[in-house]
């Protein structure tokens, strides 16, 4: 069991958007959280993470490391992508130049190493992010939206990515609007059926 | 967060958290330069306004000095974790197993040596500029020195307590003004009692008891208002 979350409880200013929300994901697992613009999915997603911990309710346990990556990139946009995915201190990545032009090379950006992120596209910027998956060894990766800009090959890669991590023994729980991404390996929470 | 990795010691996270923040300065220059450039305008142009009789610049350049200082050192700390918490970094720092009042005062370090640091460096330049006389220069510049830390803590301090608020300017100039105040008024009277031969020393000593009593207790209260200002 890689996360547990149990009679989980989300509220936003004096609005409470979930309540009871159980999830248990253990390794090997996809879970996807689904539900209609506004119903707190991203909400959830911080709150499994413990980014947000104010209005956060329920019992919230994670075994092992784990690696969130946010709906914004959390990149500088004045340095480059080996100068932002030099040093990551949520997953205590330090990673080595080479190993980081690696991971830039799998995400289609070799060329861009030592470009400023910030004359980058937003998918490039996005891949950019995303190969902090590649840095990583944390066995949880809980990802917001992380489709969002990425072209169709991008797409390809990133389900790539997912179905390797999770052979391996790792988990992912993501939000995103496109239906069923990985098919039958995945499990869906509809966030719908505990809207308030 | 449990990891089976060993952490790394605060003081690598500190350094390491201070590198990254001073590359992401150095590559905008405009940032560092931008409060020094307004420090300059408005130096040149109070002879301007007041008329260029030395004598009486000279009796007002030391309050002329520090209120601008103050000015600048508002300005661009108003933006200290704008950027932080806009592109995301701040929820990364936020879950890094390390206390975030260290990770912050990395930043705040880097920030205070490209813009306090910076002004109370050349400042005796902008002295001589308004006619302040030779024995408050030095001063002048200790007490820029200790003042810009304070005003850089007390300044990231509203930063992180507004940081989430849209358009929280004027909330954080009421919060944070009357902070600043005792330190204007210490920095002040520094060099005045220096220009008149009087005993600056005490002052600057006052000065430099807040600039450490700031530096342990701000950023302690700057972690918990940035985990404050993430939960919104």
């Amino acid at each position: 069991m890689l996360l547990q979350a149990t009679q989980v409880a989300i509220e936003r200013g004096d609005r409470r958007l979930l309540s009871d929300v159980d999830l248990s994901v253990s390794g090997g697992e996809i879970w996807q959280l689904v539900g209609a613009n506004g119903v707190g999915k991203t909400s959830l997603l911080r709150g499994l993470a413990g980014v947000a911990r104010l209005g956060v309710t329920g019992e919230i346990r994670h075994a092992g490391a784990f690696l969130y990556l946010g709906h914004a990139s959390a990149l500088k946009s004045s340095l480059s992508p080996v100068d932002n995915l030099r040093w990551h201190p949520a997953s205590d990545v330090t990673a080595s130049v080479s190993q980081i032009c690696e991971a830039l090379a799998a995400v289609n950006l070799a060329g861009y190493e030592y470009r400023p992120v910030g004359s980058l596209s937003a998918g490039q910027q996005r891949r950019v992010a995303l190969a902090r998956l590649l840095l990583s060894d944390a066995p949880l990766w809980l990802l917001d939206e992380p489709f969002t800009a990425l072209d169709v090959a991008g797409c390809e890669w990133l389900e790539a990515c997912v179905h390797r991590h999770v052979n391996a023994g790792g988990a992912t729980v993501f939000t995103s609007h496109q239906p069923s991404r990985f098919g039958p390996l995945q499990q869906d929470l509809d966030l719908g059926r505990y809207a308030v | 967060m449990p990891s089976d990795q060993p952490l790394l010691s605060l003081r690598v996270v500190f350094l390491r958290q201070f590198l990254r923040h001073g590359r992401s300065i150095m590559t905008s220059p405009a940032d560092v330069a931008n409060p020094l450039l307004f420090f300059f305008m408005v130096i040149t142009l109070f002879p301007l306004g007041l008329g260029p009789d030395p004598t009486r610049l000279a009796a007002l350049s030391h309050g002329i000095l520090w209120v601008v200082a103050l000015l600048a050192s508002l300005m661009v700390s108003a933006k200290l974790f704008a950027s932080d918490f806009e592109d995301g970094s701040l929820e990364q720092l936020a879950l890094a197993p390390y206390p975030l009042a260290v990770t912050a005062l990395a930043e705040i370090s880097a920030h205070w040596l490209a813009t306090g640091f910076l002004l109370a460096l050349l400042s005796p330049l902008f002295g001589v500029m308004l006619g302040l006389p030779d024995e408050g220069l030095l001063t002048l510049s200790v007490s820029l020195l200790l003042g810009t830390v304070c005003l850089t803590l007390i300044g990231a301090l509203g930063s992180a307590l507004t940081v989430s608020i849209r358009r929280g300017g004027l909330l954080l100039s009421l919060l944070i003004i009357p902070l600043n105040v005792p330190v204007l008024i210490f920095g002040t009277t520094a060099v005045r009692e220096a220009v008149l031969g009087g005993n600056p020393e005490s002052w600057l000593a006052l000065l430099g008891g807040l600039a450490l009593g700031s530096l342990v207790v701000a950023p302690l209260a700057i972690g918990a208002a940035l985990r404050v200002s993430l939960d919104s």
